[in-house]
């Protein structure tokens, strides 16, 4: 993955499939820390003990279609190389957290990418979850939920086109005004 | 800086164009998006999809993603269904195969025989 913005799109294809009503999205930048982390959290179905121990495991997956999965090892071994690290905790029927933390100023950090586009699309793609965002640096915040869109435009759907470059050029603005110049990628 | 709030303009100004719709069902375009296809490049190949269905105008046209469509290696896939519920399964799309799919499939209604995943499974017989 070139982006960080596809691990996390990956990552919630995860809480899709735990069958989530909410996945929530943090990306938090720390100057004193030298990190970025990523926290993404939803309210699926969640995984046991035995499960959470395997999959960081790529010869692990819930697909029937194939054998390997490959969507948390690549992240992590991401995040490894860029100096971070990577956790992910669960609870059955409650839900699940992974952090991911990369090394904000490392040679082998990937780039943020395009999250507008990810949040956008899964907001539009899925509209029966909240997809929130939150972001932050220092005292500087950010924060999205399809479900206040949602709200706003009663029966437009969320996948109409107008609404979808909207919200793309919306949650683009809150990138560039939280990480300009923090994430040495995007100009401020 | 933009608000929210700013939906409700979107709301007013397309509401009435899709009660219109209502009586026609649009087309769906469906790109698999998960590691699978993420890795192979899917998001691109929407990203195509959506600028050139908004390059037109084409507001009966729905692009969304879904997980994996099961045949991993011939990512990235992306199925298009008919208003009719016809659904074609292209294969191994680029953005430029995906603007091609754009003016023949969508627009003029001619299905791209080469791109599908039929021409894919004679080729590697």
């Amino acid at each position: 993955m070139k982006e960080i913005a596809l691990h996390i799109l990956d990552i919630m294809q995860n809480s899709v499939a735990a069958g989530a009503g909410r996945i929530g999205v943090s990306i938090t930048a720390d100057d004193e820390a030298g990190m970025i982390t990523i926290v993404i959290d939803d309210n699926g179905c969640g995984m046991d003990e035995k499960m959470l121990q395997r999959v960081t495991d790529p010869f692990t997956t819930t697909r029937t279609t194939r054998r390997v999965g490959l969507g948390i090892p690549l992240l992590k071994s991401s995040c490894i190389m860029s100096g971070g690290s990577f956790g992910i905790t669960s609870q059955e029927g409650c839900g699940t957290r992974v952090t991911a933390a990369f090394g904000k100023d490392h040679i082998d950090r990937p780039v943020l990418g395009d999250l507008a586009g990810v949040i956008a699309d899964m907001s539009a793609s899925f509209p029966e979850i909240d997809i929130r965002l939150e972001l932050a640096y220092g005292e500087k915040r950010f924060s999205y939920s399809s479900a206040d869109a949602g709200r706003i435009l009663g029966e437009v759907p969320l996948s109409e086109p107008a609404v979808v470059k909207w919200l793309r050029e919306y949650i683009d603005e809150g990138v560039k005004d939280i990480f300009g110049g923090v994430l040495n990628e995007i100009v401020g | 800086m933009k608000s929210l709030a700013e939906l409700e303009e979107i709301r007013k100004k397309t509401l009435d164009e899709i009660k219109m719709r209502k009586n026609k069902e649009g087309i769906r375009v469906v790109v698999g998006m998960a590691t699978c296809g993420i890795a192979a490049g899917a998001r691109p190949v929407m990203n195509r999809f959506v600028e050139e269905i908004g390059k037109r105008n084409l507001s009966d046209v729905s692009v969304t993603m879904t997980g994996c469509i099961g045949v991993c290696k011939l990512e990235p896939i992306v199925e298009v269904i008919d208003a009719d519920g016809t659904k074609v399964t292209y294969v191994k799309m680029t953005p430029e195969k995906a603007s091609r799919v754009v003016t023949e499939h969508i627009v003029n209604g001619r299905v791209c025989q080469d791109l599908t995943i039929g021409a894919a499974e004679q080729a590697g017989k």
